[in-house]
């Protein structure tokens, strides 16, 4: 299996989602070999035995691995395309990028090559060289496993140069795609290149969702006996909700989540004007960073209700429970959400939730508010039943926790074992 | 042929706040940032004010009472003084007992109000007269607003208070092709004098001083006489921020050796004076009416009001703000009036400036913030916390 990275130093919820899988096969009997750019140790091997890409020298396979690396054509380019890097890491690695004025680079053999694993300015050279490396991991552990995974297309090479090497069918796993990084015509086309040649090599292609899974077939054109939607699941165990001690009386709605236009961050500042129109007992947050950020404060100031609306800036560690335990409504407007764990996250801290229809989630969640992204008078007639009708709020804070506490990664494991056994037969 | 320099600083320091979470809000209501605040005022002390004082006090002395100079101090740097740095207002108590320093009356909070609320400014402007009054014990007569914001309206405002004389900017667009070197009276009312000031002489020390890009660095007191000799007028209003001496400008670019040796230079003429703006508008007749009615400043090119309401955001905080003021009229809580006037300060709104995004050195010289909207956020967290204590000491009555 090949991944970019796994709790806990996490960027994004890729890692988890990792983590979760390998769990969920170890329950159902199937053994995992993970592999990662960069490991720091102190990942949780109970589940899976961790390969750490930096450790392994591709100097025996070189020549095999070059062959095909000149199919591949791999090319540098200075990339700011950054799939879950937090938007300040992301603003440190442009700004970077720009001082070292960097030039392209060519792939080396014969030494060991220390991966960052991070979502940097060099992201383009990480994802080829660890290409090299997956050839090389797929030659020398032949006969160890049956199938290669691979997650997102940071690690689609590996996973091709793998099959190749192998002869081990490949699974892809989208757990997003370009068109949930950008809108539709500022697609990066070098990402959607990698993206699709993994998903044609690939025997199965896995997709978090069947929003996702519609993408797939119908943006990357690939054929729809071979794409296969597996909801992802979220592991709650050991998590006590946080009690907080509130510091303002009044109701708090809440969106969490990078503010960029993906997620939607207008339609919510819309709907909570609308709402503070009819009642004045309610504060909205919104928490998070991202590059609609400057151009969410102005739209808010405009129009003028920025002392009901506020702005927490990127929430780190506990600060997020925290944002949980604070709210009473969640909402995620997303424009386009190949899954969204987050208001997975919220239910389980009992607070209601209003989610897209455009996000994979809504697909699973029956007891989630749903509506259109663009429908923020839907959206602020929601906000306002669940802040005045207790009976409603109660009624999806009870059945919302009881389904997402439901939903396991045991089950979506069993789902993948299926896709092996079938593409192993 | 000027003869005669008008020198006034402005001494200001801003109760800036602390960082202010949304987590915080209606938990906990202390706003400022006290380390920030003690750690700036005390490095400004050390270089600017008290030795700048001291020199002051050395050349009004050595020029026997012929050198003058005004000053107005806003009461947030007066309340900064006395809680970290009271040997600073002794020394600005040593230079009023002198005679040759005049105390001019400006808002307490260095606020905004004259553009918002009327019975605020006016509580605001008295507040600052009795503050003058105890710490210096002089009563002034003359006014300068908050970054010299003047407009016909709000001059009459002034006057109404008692102030015949007031201190503005001689705005380029305002003045036209007359000289910033008369005095002017105000279009409304005939009475009160306008002392403008020249912006061009004025920043010649206050910016360019140490730019030695400049043709006409480095500038001496010989060179700087000459100017105002050759400037058309009665004066030449010299009027920059006192943190120009030390802090703006570093020591060793020679700015206190220039200020030592302008006033010996000037008095070494014997027709040359230097005079308080009170004494100037004593001194001089108008020569004719200015009329202003939008408010200007002494703020960036435009010298308008954009720098505090020039964008969405700040418009927004400070209609929130003033949005407040009627309920805090019935409301008789010091401590909520003292929250309410340290967030007027017109430094918060400046923060949220957005114009420094193309340009504006100064603007960012005087931010503690990495950006407008981090300003914003900030301070309307604040804000909302205010609100609330508003709201519940309205409820309890």
């Amino acid at each position: 299996m090949f991944g970019w990275e796994f709790p806990p130093h996490i960027a994004g919820g890729l890692g988890t989602a990792c983590k979760g899988i390998v769990e969920g096969l170890a329950h159902n009997g199937v053994e995992t070999l993970f592999v990662m750019p960069s490991a720091s140790g102190d990942e949780d091997q109970s589940c899976t035995t961790i390969i750490n890409a930096s450790d392994v020298e591709v100097h025996n396979v070189s020549q095999t691995v070059d062959e095909f690396l000149d199919k591949v054509k791999f090319i540098h380019v200075d990339s700011n395309l950054v799939p879950y890097v937090d938007p300040d890491e992301y603003f440190e690695a442009i700004e970077k990028m720009k001082k070292e004025k960097r030039t392209s680079t060519t792939v080396g053999f014969g030494q060991k090559f220390k991966f960052s694993g991070k979502y940097g300015a060099n992201l383009m050279e990480e994802v080829s060289r660890y290409a090299q490396v997956g050839g090389t991991i797929a030659m020398q552990h032949a006969g160890e496993f049956d199938v290669i995974h691979a997650h997102d297309w940071l690690t689609y090479l590996a996973g091709i140069a793998a099959k190749e090497l192998s002869g081990k069918p490949l699974v892809v796993h989208v757990h997003a795609t370009s068109f949930d990084r950008g809108s539709d015509d500022m697609v990066d086309t070098r990402v959607y290149a990698i993206e699709k040649r993994g998903m044609e090599m690939a025997d199965r292609v896995v997709a978090v969702s069947e929003l996702t899974r519609n993408i797939v077939i119908n943006k990357y054109g690939i054929d729809p006996s071979k794409v296969v939607a597996v909801h992802n699941a979220v592991d709650f165990s050991g998590r006590e909700n946080l009690q907080v001690e509130r510091g303002v009386r009044d109701k708090v709605v809440t969106f969490l989540g990078r503010i960029t236009y993906q997620k939607g961050p207008e339609y919510f500042i819309d709907a909570a004007a609308k709402v503070l129109k009819r009642t004045k007992g309610v504060r909205f947050v919104m928490a998070g960073s991202g590059d609609m950020m400057n151009k969410a404060i102005r739209q808010v100031a405009r129009l003028g209700i920025a002392d009901r609306f506020h702005f927490t800036g990127f929430l780190r560690g506990s600060d997020v429970q925290k944002m949980f335990a604070l709210s009473d409504v969640y909402i995620m407007p997303s424009v386009s959400e190949p899954f969204g764990i987050s208001p997975l996250e919220a239910m389980r801290s009992n607070v209601p939730s209003i989610i897209s229809y455009q996000s994979g989630a809504a697909e699973i969640l029956k007891y989630a508010f749903k509506v259109d992204f663009w429908d923020v008078d839907a959206m602020a007639d929601d906000i306002y039943a669940l802040l005045q009708y207790p009976a409603l709020s109660k009624f999806a804070e009870k059945h919302g926790l009881e389904e997402v506490n439901a939903l396991k990664w045991d089950h979506a494991a069993a789902k993948l074992k299926n896709i092996y056994e079938q593409i192993t037969k | 042929m000027a003869k005669s320099i008008c020198l006034y600083f402005q001494v200001h320091q801003p109760t800036r706040l602390r960082l202010y979470r949304f987590f915080d809000i209606g938990k906990d209501s202390h706003y400022y940032d006290d380390f920030a605040n003690r750690t700036i005022l005390k490095r400004v002390a050390q270089k600017c004010y008290l030795p700048m004082n001291k020199l002051l006090l050395k050349t009004i002395k050595a020029s026997k009472g012929a050198f003058k100079v005004a000053f107005s101090i806003s009461g947030s740097a007066l309340e900064q003084f006395d809680r970290y740095a009271p040997e600073v207002l002794d020394s600005f108590k040593e230079l009023a007992d002198t005679g040759c320093v005049e105390f001019l009356c400006e808002t307490y909070y260095h606020s905004l109000s004259s553009v918002a609320s009327p019975a605020e400014f006016e509580f605001q402007v008295q507040r600052h007269k009795e503050a003058i009054k105890h710490y210096f014990g002089v009563e002034p007569v003359a006014f300068r607003n908050t970054e010299l914001v003047y407009s016909d309206s709000i001059g009459k405002q002034v006057y109404e208070m008692g102030f015949k004389t007031m201190l503005t900017e001689g705005a380029r667009h305002i003045m036209g092709w007359r000289s910033p070197n008369y005095v002017y009276s105000n279009d409304f009312v005939e009475d009160q004098s306008l002392l403008l000031r020249n912006y061009s002489l004025s920043d010649d020390i206050a910016f360019r001083f140490p730019d030695k890009s400049w043709a006409s660095w480095p500038l001496t007191a010989e060179k700087f006489k000459t100017w105002v000799d050759e400037a058309e007028g009665d004066y030449v209003g010299l009027f920059m921020d006192y943190e120009t001496f030390g802090e703006h400008t570093d020591a060793s670019s020679g700015i206190f050796d220039f200020m030592e040796a302008l006033p010996q230079v000037c008095l070494k003429d014997a027709d040359f004076h230097f005079y308080t703006p009170s004494e100037v508008a004593a001194a001089f007749k108008p020569v004719s009416e200015l009329s202003v009615p939008n408010p200007i400043s002494w703020a960036d090119e435009e010298r308008d009001l954009t720098a505090w309401l020039g964008n969405e955001l700040q418009n927004e905080a400070f209609s929130k703000l003033y949005g407040l003021q009627e309920k805090l009229s019935i409301l008789n809580d010091p401590v909520l009036w003292a929250d309410y006037g340290h967030l007027q300060e017109s430094d918060h709104f400046y923060y949220m400036c957005t114009k420094f995004f193309t340009g504006g050195d100064m603007h960012k010289y005087f931010n503690p913030y990495n950006s407008p909207y981090e300003a914003f956020i900030n301070y309307m967290n604040v804000l909302s916390d205010f609100i609330i204590r508003v709201n519940d000491a309205i409820a309890v009555k």
